[in-house]
This record gives structure tokens, C-alpha cells and sequence, in this order.
């Protein structure tokens, strides 16, 4: 079982979040635990919560998952699903504050070294436009 | 730096994430008085944005650095490609 933090990329667009997941294989290799997740059954744009539990569970680590949105209804449903949790995983998902795409590559980059969560996290979000 | 494109996005995180696999601390800079990069931090070694054919320093500290160093040149020199 792969003991790396795990990496979940929720947009609105199924497309964005599929490519930003190629990126994220491409770039940083197959060592941590990735899934993706976007788009309304119609086929248009959007999110929902259940989708979102189902990738943060196809993405699972013990070592906790790293989810990262692109803008609002990403985020209140992301936050939704990982209140829906069971209570053992909850506190091992956090939403990182930061770019989908950028924010996922660095985040999987650090993932792959095996650091913690909080680590994991703190990558992501230490990236701001210079 | 001999890679066509400098140290972009993919070589930077095979930089990075063979530095990580070494327990030194281990710094990289465009001359031998810095300024110092921490090679472990992704973030940071972007934004050096080194472009092709510069020459990098590495300096590092700790009970493996010289295999630390060696490691990271060999990757440089054979163009980031991942050992077979």
C-alpha cells in the first residue's frame, strides 16, 4: 500500500481537473496516491460532494489527503465531504489554499518524498505569485 | 545546467525529489558565495528559474552529503532523465 499522502484535484470543469491530474502523473511519476474529480452529471460545469468523497476515498492514504479546488462551490463542497466523513479520516484531509494546478504539482511533488500532511500542505501554499 | 529548456518545471522536481531522498541538508546557487537554494523545497528551486547554461554550485551538509552531491550532479549531467 502506498504510504504517501494522497492528492484529490476538485474543479468545475472536468477537463481542468483531468489535465491538472496528467500533470501531476507526468511531472512527479506514480508514487502518490491521485485522483480527480469535476464536472455536473449533464455534462456542464460544477461539483458535488458525493463525487468529491468518492475521489478523496480512491486517493486515501493513512498518511491523509491533500485536496485541492479551484474556486467556490469546489471549496464549501470539498469542505462538505470531508465533514462526511468518519470521523478517523476526517482529520487527515485538508484543503490547500492554493492554485489547482501549480498547487498540485508542488504538493505531489512534496507527497512523493513521503513528508507529512501538514508538510504536504505547507508546499502547496508556499507558492505565491512572485 | 545543460538541459534544453534550463531547470524547469520536470527537471526541478527530479531535482528535488532525489535531494529529498538524501538526510542532508543540501543548497544550490549561481556562484560559490550563494545566494543558497534549499534543493528540498520545490517552491524554492522554481523560482530560481536557472536558465540553460548556467553554472550551478552545490553545497551540502551532513553524513551523506558528498553521495548527495554526486547524485545530483550525475542527474544534471545525464539530463534528468531517471536512472533505468
Amino acid at each position: 500500500m502506498n504510504s504517501n499522502v494522497g492528492i484529490v484535484i476538485v474543479s468545475h470543469s472536468p477537463d481542468v481537473a483531468r489535465g491538472a491530474a496528467d500533470m501531476v502523473r507526468q511531472m512527479v511519476g506514480d508514487d502518490v496516491p491521485l485522483a480527480w474529480c469535476g464536472g455536473a452529471p449533464g455534462g456542464g460545469l460544477g461539483t458535488n460532494v458525493e463525487e468529491i468523497l468518492a475521489a478523496i476515498n480512491r486517493a486515501w492514504s493513512e498518511a491523509g489527503v491533500a485536496v485541492l479546488v479551484d474556486l467556490g462551490g469546489a471549496e464549501t463542497n470539498s469542505e462538505m465531504a470531508i465533514e462526511m466523513l468518519p470521523d478517523r479520516q476526517q482529520n487527515r484531509v485538508v484543503v490547500c489554499n492554493a492554485p489547482i494546478v501549480e498547487g498540485a504539482v508542488m504538493a505531489a511533488t512534496e507527497a512523493s518524498a513521503g513528508s507529512s500532511l501538514e508538510d504536504v500542505r505547507r508546499t502547496a501554499e508556499e507558492l505565491k505569485p512572485a | 545546467m545543460l538541459h534544453e529548456v534550463g531547470l524547469h518545471a520536470r527537471p526541478s522536481v527530479r531535482l528535488t525529489q532525489l535531494a529529498k531522498s538524501f538526510a542532508s541538508r543540501i543548497e544550490f546557487g549561481p556562484s560559490n558565495e550563494g545566494p543558497w537554494t534549499d534543493v528540498k523545497s520545490i517552491v524554492k528551486v522554481m523560482k530560481t528559474k536557472t536558465p540553460k547554461d548556467a553554472l550551478l554550485y552545490f553545497r551540502a551538509e551532513g553524513a551523506d552529503a558528498q553521495a548527495a552531491v554526486s547524485a545530483l550532479i550525475a542527474l544534471i549531467e545525464r539530463d534528468f532523465e531517471t536512472e533505468a
